[in-house]
């Protein structure tokens, strides 16, 4: 009974935050912008933006699985030190998050620019300024670095749990050091790659910063015309539909993910 | 018995930081033979194990395994299974894909790795729990798991390290009987590690008793428990009284001022000796019969026996006896030749064998400091 009331404070929360503004969201996606009538022209409509959705779904999938490249070893090796090292690579691993989403893309913006810091340094070597900013290539590796922690820090509670007694009994059974990865390891780190996956694409998908600052018209995101629609469109309506339908789009894609690891269910959902 | 299968010779094993594990063990196991390293926690027992599995490199010495030295194969290649102490089983995969492990990385046929897992799954009695999820098992079903995935693959040698430590007392009876006939029925070698010195006797052929890192005995569980070589063996293998002695001449010895006929020989004339007598070797007379005469000063119940404390000169001993002296009774005992255990003296004397600090709870105060303690 003590249990259940000391969640209270969470689930007024919740109610208040989440369920109402989820309530209003479905209601504006359900009524028209001017007559406030009831409506499905703004779910109807959303076929107009299916590139985009779909744009915004792979380019932030591509990102997830580059994350998961790189992070996986990173969080391997992190796992396999001491207690200390650990702790303070880490929190190495964590600094970026405490500067500025904004200053962070902003900062490659800078490096990006046709005359930013890459672009000046190959006109020294002689080499014609390439066209870095306003591709796809510079959205997704603004997603990469900036979601890249939530990669490795999932990943990384997974496998730091990994009993090295397992790997010892792998050894016994007959397994050359060759086959302990794809035999156990990895196998055992199935739920963090879930969790990384999904922490890493969901944030991205609905992202519109990084596509507004590092992209072009052509690399634009379905955030940036959700957020057009709030504020230069001033068609909330629309908005709230394109809303519900990219969070419907990213429940099936985290349930697609999830079949891939039985096991590993719950707690990926547990932690979106 | 029959040959030699694993011999180590001279191990010792340093940490960086100068504390020895091992001292210069010496030591071979047959054939066929059940071997249980006997010791309480940080004897060393566990290093030995592991060094014969593979996983730990003595800092000196060698093993040896069917006379080719072994000391540089990895385990992967040995064809020595492990029971692990906790078990380790892969969470990931179900009881029949844990017990599969090991014959698929030998590229069996599957057809051939199905009749080996279902012949294994009858031995242990876990038919019909193929598919269930290991964490969901009962700590014994799991250590039959254990078993099975390291039986399948028809080792030459079975190393387990405390298997049935994490057991409760009735499921570790019947797991240590069940473990005796699965070596007698397969034949293969078992290294057996506990700190139980009552499961080492009962199912042991050899038992190997260890301290401070150094072998303190190796002989059959009667060897062990008949003739413990020192007051550590003594101690640690069930009860004794150990006093001192004097040995004047084969056979015969004086303690607390009297002569005793013994059958011990080999000692040097008047060498100080450590003499042992098992409480349950001690028979109660009546004070005027008895070789030696005192109080009683305290009685414990404990089902089969009564622990009576007996006060002789302020030097008390542990006798165990089925009949009931009430506190404060005065009697005797008398010793037969055969009761009386003569032992050199050695670093352990002096240290073990007085109960004149008894309390009723002795089994319980040693078993809790064996508990929960890992080597290393």
């Amino acid at each position: 009974m003590r249990n259940k009331l000391l969640a209270a404070p969470y689930i007024v929360w919740m109610a208040l935050f989440i369920v109402v503004p989820l309530g209003i969201v479905v209601y504006y996606a359900l009524t028209d912008s001017i007559t406030g009538q009831f409506t499905l022209s703004n779910l109807t409509g959303m076929g107009a933006y299916l590139s985009i959705f779909l744009r915004s779904i792979w380019l932030s999938l591509f990102a997830a699985l580059i994350c998961l490249v790189i992070g996986y070893p990173v969080a391997y090796f992190i796992s396999q030190c001491s207690a200390s090292r650990q702790r303070f690579l880490q929190m190495l691993i964590m600094l970026p998050m405490c500067m500025s989403f904004l200053l962070r893309t902003l900062a490659w913006v800078a490096m990006l620019e046709d005359t930013g810091i890459f672009n000046t340094f190959l006109s020294h070597l002689g080499i014609a300024p390439l066209p870095l900013i306003r591709t796809s290539g510079a959205v997704i590796l603004g997603m990469v670095y900036n979601y890249l922690p939530y990669m490795i820090l999932p990943l990384l509670s997974v496998m730091s749990k990994l009993d090295p007694r397992l790997i010892e009994a792998a050894a016994d059974l007959g397994c050359p050091p060759s086959k302990v990865f794809s035999k156990v390891i990895l196998p055992l780190s199935y739920p963090g790659i879930l969790s990384g996956l999904t922490m890493v694409f969901v944030p991205a998908v609905s992202t519109f910063y990084i596509s507004q600052k590092l992209g072009s018209t052509g690399t634009t995101l379905i955030g940036d015309v959700i957020e057009s629609q709030f504020k230069t469109a001033y068609n909330p309506n629309l908005g709230a539909a394109m809303s519900l339908v990219l969070m419907i789009l990213i429940f099936a894609c985290v349930s697609i993910m999830n079949r891939f690891g039985e096991s590993g269910d719950e707690e990926v959902m547990a932690k979106v | 018995m029959s040959e030699e299968l694993i011999r180590l010779s001279d191990l010792t094993v340093t940490f960086e930081d100068g504390e020895t594990i091992l001292d210069h063990i010496n030591l071979y196991i047959r054939n066929k033979e059940f071997l249980t390293l006997l010791g309480p926690s940080g004897c060393g027992k566990t290093t030995t194990l592991r060094i014969i599995g593979g996983f730990l490199t003595p800092t000196s010495g060698d093993v040896f395994f069917n006379g080719k030295r072994i000391n540089d194969v990895p385990p992967y290649e040995r064809t020595i299974n492990t029971v692990f102490q906790k078990y380790a089983l892969f969470p990931h995969l179900d009881v029949y894909d844990n017990i599969a492990f090991g014959l698929r990385l030998a590229k069996l046929s599957e057809d051939e790795v199905d009749e080996r897992v279902t012949q294994m799954l009858e031995i242990v009695s876990l038919k019909g729990f193929e598919n269930r999820n290991v964490s969901s098992l009962s700590g014994g079903q799991q250590q039959r798991v254990a078993i099975a995935r390291a039986l399948v693959n028809r080792p030459q040698v079975l190393l387990l390290d405390e298997p049935l430590g994490a057991l409760d007392l009735r499921l570790r009876k019947d797991m240590q009987n069940e473990l005796k006939s699965i070596q007698q029925q397969t034949g293969i070698t078992f290294v057996y590690v506990t700190h139980d010195q009552e499961e080492a006797l009962s199912m042991s052929d050899i038992v190997v008793v260890m301290d401070k890192g150094k072998i303190q005995q190796i002989g059959t569980p009667q060897d062990i428990y008949n003739e413990p070589k020192n007051a550590f063996v003594a101690d640690f293998i069930g009860e004794s009284n150990i006093l001192d002695g004097v040995m004047l001449e084969d056979c015969l010895v004086k303690f607390f001022g009297r002569k005793f006929v013994c059958v011990d020989k080999g000692f040097e004339k008047d060498e100080p000796v450590d003499v042992v007598i098992r409480p349950e070797d001690v028979d109660i007379v009546p004070a005027e019969e008895g070789h030696l005469s005192g109080t009683v000063t305290s009685v414990t119940f404990k089902g089969v026996h009564y622990d009576t404390i007996v006060d002789f000169k302020g030097f008390k001993w542990l006798i165990q006896t089925t009949d009931f002296y009430p506190v404060g009774s005065f009697i005797g005992i008398r010793l037969n030749p055969e009761d009386i255990h003569i032992m050199h003296k050695s670093e352990y004397s002096g240290l073990y064998g007085d109960y004149s600090s008894y309390s009723a709870e002795y089994d319980e105060i040693a078993d809790a400091a064996e508990d929960g303690e890992d080597e290393e």
